[in-house]
């Protein structure tokens, strides 16, 4: 399976040789039960009587809610696997969240077809693309919880995007609005040399990859 | 553009302090890097078992395809272990890069606004970077290093620091230790602080390019800090090591 030379002396500890987790470790991943954190700056604090979330897109209605309203919306507790691109994965993360199909239900998307891609956008103005289908159909999650407590400022909170299928990096922290474009528009990362639709199982961490 | 896995070879290791040593490859196609970029490295055991962990280049842009990383050894670490123990000159590795375009910093980019460059241990790596290629270019503003280590001992590149710094006088370098109270120490001998900001940076401006590098907790400190002393987020760029 190699390309690439031998590295004289390595042996790897090879934690992740459990034969039932290793189909689920990406290439070039390693586990671990920590939670690292990765983001550009400093992590803001948005407080909960301020938060809103927005869905916009050219020719669909805008739609808005505030904390309590969000709340409100159908909730979903899920376990699901995680791949930072800066090498780390995480089995069996615990959830709680509103999936985006719940969100896009309330929206006309049948009205909008040429709508295939999504800009998700920070507080701070933090963006990432993502292709509409790969946010749909139980695919796409805004979460709040994390192992049954609240989900901390440095992982996003208060909600975060989680598209778990893909990079974390496009699962946007400090989520507060969703954009539906006609075109892909290059998110943060994706413009400084990171891959456009970064899936962990085909190693897509770079531009060109 | 495809980044490409290259096999690059080990010219010099240099034992920094007694946890951390530099190796310094010889990367054939190397695309010139920015000042703040890491590279990854690829290992692969004999059964083609492999594993991959990033690396800040602590080289600057100017020595070309002398690429150096700086390796922190992380007790029980799969792979720091092999780079500072076993790994000799003359040792072949794979790696690829440069990578990453946000914690970058250039010493022609406009504007110029002073530097502040906070580093928690290991996290010095890509800023020891940004201070080589800034002394080897005609520069018109200040910087500000301030770095925190558990202890004089394990403050990498103290030397080199001091030198650019006696050197350079735009240039201002504070050190931090947390766990020792050395005597005749002109730095500091607790955690960053507001106050040590304070004194360390005075009144005149808040505007400053920020970079902060380290482990989570110490990056999320320093951040949180620094926008206390009032210091804008959208000028802070940080790199957590994890
Ligand atoms: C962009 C980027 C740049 C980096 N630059 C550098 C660099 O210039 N120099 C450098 O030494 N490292 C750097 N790192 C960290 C490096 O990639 C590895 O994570 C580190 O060397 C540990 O790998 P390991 O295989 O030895 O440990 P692992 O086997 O991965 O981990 C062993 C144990 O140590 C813990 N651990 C992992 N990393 C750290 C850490 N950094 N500090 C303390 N405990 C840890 C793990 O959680 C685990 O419990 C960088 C990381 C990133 C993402």
């Amino acid at each position: 399976m190699t390309d690439g030379i031998i590295s004289k002396g390595f042996t790897g500890r090879r934690r992740n040789s459990g034969l039932d987790k290793r189909d689920r470790i990406p290439p070039g991943q390693y586990e671990t039960d920590q939670f690292p954190v990765l983001s550009a700056g400093p992590t803001p604090r948005v407080s909960l009587d301020r938060w809103t979330f927005k869905v916009s897109g050219k020719g669909i209605e805008t739609l808005e809610w505030n904390w309590k309203e969000f709340l409100a919306l159908p909730q979903e507790t899920f376990t699901v696997d995680i791949h930072c691109v800066t090498k780390w994965t995480k089995l069996d993360t615990g959830w709680k969240g509103v999936s985006l199909d719940t969100v896009f239900s309330k929206l006309n998307l049948l009205s909008a077809p040429n709508l295939q891609y999504i800009v998700a956008k920070d507080v701070t103005g933090y963006t990432a693309n993502l292709p509409l289908k790969d946010v749909i159909n139980g695919k796409a999650w805004i979460v709040h919880e994390f192992d049954g407590k609240t989900l901390s400022a440095d992982h996003g909170g208060p909600a975060r995007l989680l598209v778990p299928h893909l990079y974390l990096w496009k699962s946007v922290k400090w989520l507060n609005e969703i954009i539906l474009t006609e075109n892909d528009q290059p998110g943060f990362w994706e413009s400084v040399g990171y891959h456009n639709y970064g899936d962990p199982f085909l190693e897509q961490r770079y531009r060109g990859d | 553009m495809k980044l490409k896995w290259q096999i690059a070879e080990v010219t010099e290791t240099i034992q920094e302090t007694a946890q951390t040593k530099s190796l310094i490859f010889d990367v054939p196609e190397w695309q010139e890097h920015f000042a703040g970029q890491h590279i990854d490295i690829r290992l692969t055991a004999e059964d083609g078992y492999q594993v991959e962990r990033s690396y800040s280049i602590s080289s600057p842009p100017e020595n070309g395809q002398k690429v150096a990383i700086t390796v922190e050894r992380v007790e029980d670490g799969e792979v720091s272990p092999y780079l500072t123990d076993i790994v000799e000159k003359g040792y072949k590795l794979e790696l690829r890069g440069p990578i990453g375009g946000y914690f970058v910093w250039k010493a022609n980019q406009t504007p110029t606004k002073p530097l502040l460059l906070i580093a928690g241990g290991s996290g010095i790596v890509p800023l020891m970077s940004m201070l080589r290629h800034r002394n080897l270019n005609p520069i018109n503003s200040g910087a500000v290093l301030i770095y925190s280590a558990k202890a004089t001992a394990d403050i990498i590149y103290y030397d080199e620091l001091n030198e650019l710094t006696k050197k350079d006088g735009t240039l201002k370098t504070v050190f931090v230790v947390t766990r020792e109270q050395p005597v005749n120490w002109q730095g500091y001998t607790r955690r960053i602080d507001l106050q040590m900001f304070e004194e360390v940076l005075g009144k005149m401006t808040t505007d400053y390019n920020v970079f902060i590098c380290g482990s989570t907790s110490f990056v999320e400190a320093a951040a949180d800090l620094l926008q206390e002393f009032g210091v804008s987020p959208q000028n802070i760029k940080t790199e957590r090591f994890g």
